[in-house]
C-alpha cells in the first residue's frame, strides 16, 4: 500500500474513532440521560462530560506530539514528555499551591494548575540552562540536568509532604494524572497552546526528518542543528507544561502513540506528528472513559490505567515486531 | 556561468586545537576548479578532521577557508550544504528511511522554510541515484542496505544537494573492486562534465595516485607534501609519513605512479639491534 494512503486511512479511521468515542463516552456516566434533557442533566452534559471529554482529547493530542519532538530530538524512540524534568517542576508546583493552601483564581483557573504550570518551565529552564555546554554534545547533557533537576524537585516535594502529611493523600492522588476536575477553563487553556505548538511543530517536521540521520549528516545537509534543538525544547515545554497543569503528569501515552504510528506507518514526521496527535488523542479518550465507568461511581486515576494497559500492550507489540520475518 | 574564483577550496594557516593538543597546525592549500584533490596520511595525521573544519562542523582555531571565493565563517550552514556536499566514512541508519526518501533529504538546502519535493528535486533525486547505481534500492529500508550500498546511497545523497564542492571521507572503504573503479570513475566524469569539485580522503594510495590530480599528505596535523602524485609519493616521503619502505614503478598502462609496500627492515633490525644491547 502507497505510504500516502496509508497515512489518510490512518487519519480517517483516528479521526472516526475519535468521534464514535467521543459520542459514546457522553452517554457514559453515573447519571443516565433521557431525552429530552431536564437542566440538570443538561449541567451535567455540556458542564461536566463535554469539556472533559475534550480535555483528555487535547491532553493526549499534547502529550502524544511531545512525545515525537523528544524522540526526534533524543533519536530514541523510548523518550517520554517528562524526560527533562517537567513533571517534577510540576508536581512541585501543585505541592506548593496545596502547602500554602492558595485559594485564587486567574482566567478561572485556580491556584493549583497555575503553580503546576509554573513549577514546569521552571524546571525546563533550569534543565535547559544546566545543559546548556558550549554545543557539543549539548543534547547528552540536556538529559543528565533532566535527571538531576527531577530527582532535586522530587526531593523538595517529598519534604514538604513530610512536613504536611495531612495533604499527601491529594499531591499523590495529583500526581497520578486525571480529569476529575475537568472544565471548560482547562479547556480554553489548553486549545492555544496545542493549536500553536502543533502548527509550529509540523513546519518542523523536515527538519526533525533531517535529525533523525544524526547531527552530524544533519548538519552536512544544511540544517543548523544547534538552534533548532533550542526551538525543539521550547516548544515541547510549554506544551507538556500546559497538558501536566490541567491534568497531572499521565504516563505513557506520550511515548506509546508516537510508537505505534511509528511501526506503522514509518519515520517520516510529517505523518507521524499529525497521526501521533490523532492517536495519542483516542488512547487518552478511551483511557479516561474507562476510569471513570469501570468502578462507577468511584473512578481510577486515569495515569494508573493508561499504564496498565499501555504497558503490557506496549511489551506485545514490541515482541510482535521484533518477532516478524521482515 | 563563468566561475568567479580560480579555486572551490582556498585553505590559508588553518589550524585547529582540542584544549591544550593541535590537531592541525598551519594548513594551507588550494583547489582548483575541477579539481580531483586526495588527502593521505596515516591514522590520526588529522585528515577528518580537517574535512570536519571545511564543513563547519567544527570551528578552526585560526585560519582561513574561502569555499568557491567565499568566507567560509559568513557562510550559513544552509547556504554551505548548496555548494558543499560531504559524504562521510561512517554513518549508521537508525530509523527505516526509504532510500529514496534518504536521497530526497539532500534536496532540504533547496527548499526555503515551509517548503516541501516538487517535479524538478524527484528528477534530481533520480539522477544522482542513477548515477551511483542505486536507483534500485529505491523502496528498500536504509537500515537495511550493506555497508557498500550504504556508501553509494550517501553519495547519491550528496550529488541530490548538486554542490560545486564534494568531500569525501574514504568514499571506497566498504566498495569491493569494481565498485570502487566504478564510483573513482564517475567522480571523475561529474568533474569533467558538471564541473564538480572533489576533496577525497584516500588509504588506498595507489586509487588516490591513479585518480587524483593533486595530493595533499598530512603528517601529524601539517602539511608533509603536496603536488601531483609523482612529487608527493616518493619513497623518501612514505617512509617518514608511513613508516613503510615503498618500491614506486609506472604503472604499464596510464603511466601513473605504482605503488608496492614492504616494511621498514632497517629500522626493525636497527630496534632489535638496540634492545639486544640493553
Amino acid at each position: 500500500m502507497p505510504a500516502k494512503t496509508k497515512y489518510r486511512l490512518a487519519v480517517a479511521g483516528l479521526s472516526l474513532g475519535l468521534l464514535l468515542t467521543g459520542w459514546v463516552a457522553l452517554g457514559l456516566g453515573p447519571v443516565t440521560l433521557s431525552y429530552p434533557l431536564d437542566p440538570f442533566q443538561k449541567k451535567i452534559l455540556f458542564g461536566l462530560r463535554l469539556p472533559r471529554i475534550i480535555l483528555s482529547i487535547l491532553v493526549g493530542a499534547a502529550l502524544a506530539v511531545t512525545g515525537v519532538l523528544f524522540q526526534g530530538l533524543f533519536r530514541n524512540p523510548l523518550a517520554d514528555p517528562y524526560i527533562l524534568g517537567t513533571s517534577s517542576g510540576a508536581a512541585l508546583g501543585a505541592t506548593l499551591a496545596l502547602y500554602y493552601d492558595l485559594n485564587f483564581q486567574i482566567f478561572g483557573l485556580s491556584a493549583r494548575p497555575l503553580f503546576a504550570f509554573a513549577g514546569a518551565l521552571l524546571a525546563t529552564a533550569l534543565v535547559f540552562s544546566l545543559g546548556r555546554h558550549r554545543n557539543y554534545p549539548a543534547v547528552a547533557h540536556l538529559l543528565l540536568a533532566g535527571i538531576a533537576v527531577s530527582a532535586f524537585f522530587a526531593a523538595v516535594t517529598s519534604l514538604m509532604l513530610f512536613f504536611r502529611r495531612e495533604e499527601m493523600e491529594k499531591i499523590v492522588f495529583w500526581q497520578m494524572g486525571g480529569f476529575a476536575y475537568a472544565r471548560w477553563a482547562e479547556v480554553q487553556v489548553m486549545i492555544p497552546y496545542l493549536a500553536g505548538a502543533f502548527l509550529y511543530s509540523r513546519s518542523l517536521a523536515t527538519e526533525l526528518n533531517l535529525l533523525l540521520l544524526g547531527e552530524e549528516k544533519a548538519h552536512q545537509l544544511g540544517l543548523a542543528v544547534v538552534p533548532f534543538q533550542r526551538r525543539i525544547v521550547l516548544t515541547a515545554s510549554l506544551l507538556v507544561a500546559a497538558a501536566v497543569s490541567v491534568s497531572g503528569p499521565i504516563g505513557f501515552v506520550g511515548m506509546v502513540a508516537p510508537h505505534m504510528v511509528r511501526l506503522f506507518l514509518g519515520p517520516d514526521h510529517r505523518v507521524l506528528l499529525p497521526v501521533s496527535a490523532l492517536a495519542g488523542g483516542l488512547l487518552l479518550l478511551l483511557a479516561d472513559t474507562l476510569a471513570r465507568t469501570l468502578l462507577s461511581p468511584v473512578e481510577l486515576p486515569v495515569g494508573v490505567l493508561t499504564s496498565f494497559i499501555g504497558g503490557p500492550f506496549f511489551l506485545y507489540l514490541l515482541r510482535k515486531n521484533r518477532l516478524a520475518p521482515e | 556561468m563563468v566561475d568567479q574564483f580560480a579555486f572551490a577550496l582556498d585553505v590559508e594557516g588553518l589550524s585547529f586545537c582540542y584544549g591544550e593538543k593541535a590537531l592541525l597546525e598551519e594548513v594551507s592549500f588550494r583547489v582548483p576548479v575541477q579539481g580531483f584533490t586526495g588527502l593521505i596520511g596515516p591514522n590520526g595525521s588529522g585528515k577528518t578532521t580537517l574535512l570536519r573544519c571545511l564543513n563547519k562542523a567544527l570551528t578552526p582555531t585560526r585560519g582561513r577557508v574561502l569555499v568557491a571565493g567565499r568566507e567560509l565563517s559568513g557562510l550559513k550552514v544552509k547556504d554551505l550544504a548548496r555548494m558543499m556536499g560531504v559524504v562521510p566514512q561512517q554513518w549508521e541508519a537508525n530509523f527505516p528511511f526509504t532510500v529514496e526518501e534518504l536521497v530526497m533529504m539532500g534536496r532540504f538546502p533547496h527548499w526555503p522554510a515551509f517548503g516541501r519535493a516538487g517535479q524538478d528535486d524527484r528528477a534530481i533525486v533520480r539522477e544522482a541515484m542513477l548515477a551511483t547505481k542505486t536507483w534500485s534500492l529505491a523502496k528498500r529500508p536504509v537500515t537495511e542496505l550493506s555497508g557498500g550500498e550504504c556508501q553509494r546511497v550517501l553519495l547519491a545523497q550528496a550529488l541530490a544537494q548538486t554542490p560545486r564542492l564534494l568531500l569525501l571521507d574514504e568514499p571506497t572503504s566498504h566498495l569491493d573492486v569494481s565498485q570502487t573503479l566504478e564510483i573513482c570513475e564517475l567522480l571523475t566524469k561529474l568533474i569533467r562534465e558538471k564541473g564538480l569539485t572533489v576533496l577525497a580522503v584516500f588509504h588506498d594510495l595507489n586509487l588516490a595516485a591513479r585518480y587524483c590530480h593533486d595530493l595533499i599528505m598530512l603528517k601529524e596535523g601539517k602539511i608533509y607534501a603536496q603536488g601531483s602524485p609523482n612529487k608527493v609519493l616518493t619513497p623518501e616521503n612514505l617512509a617518514a609519513v608511513f613508516g613503510v619502505k615503498a618500491v614506486i614503478q609506472a604503472d604499464p598502462v596510464l603511466k601513473k605512479p605504482y605503488l608496492l609496500f614492504f616494511p621498514m627492515e632497517e629500522r626493525a633490525s636497527q630496534q632489535e639491534g638496540q634492545e639486544s644491547q640493553e
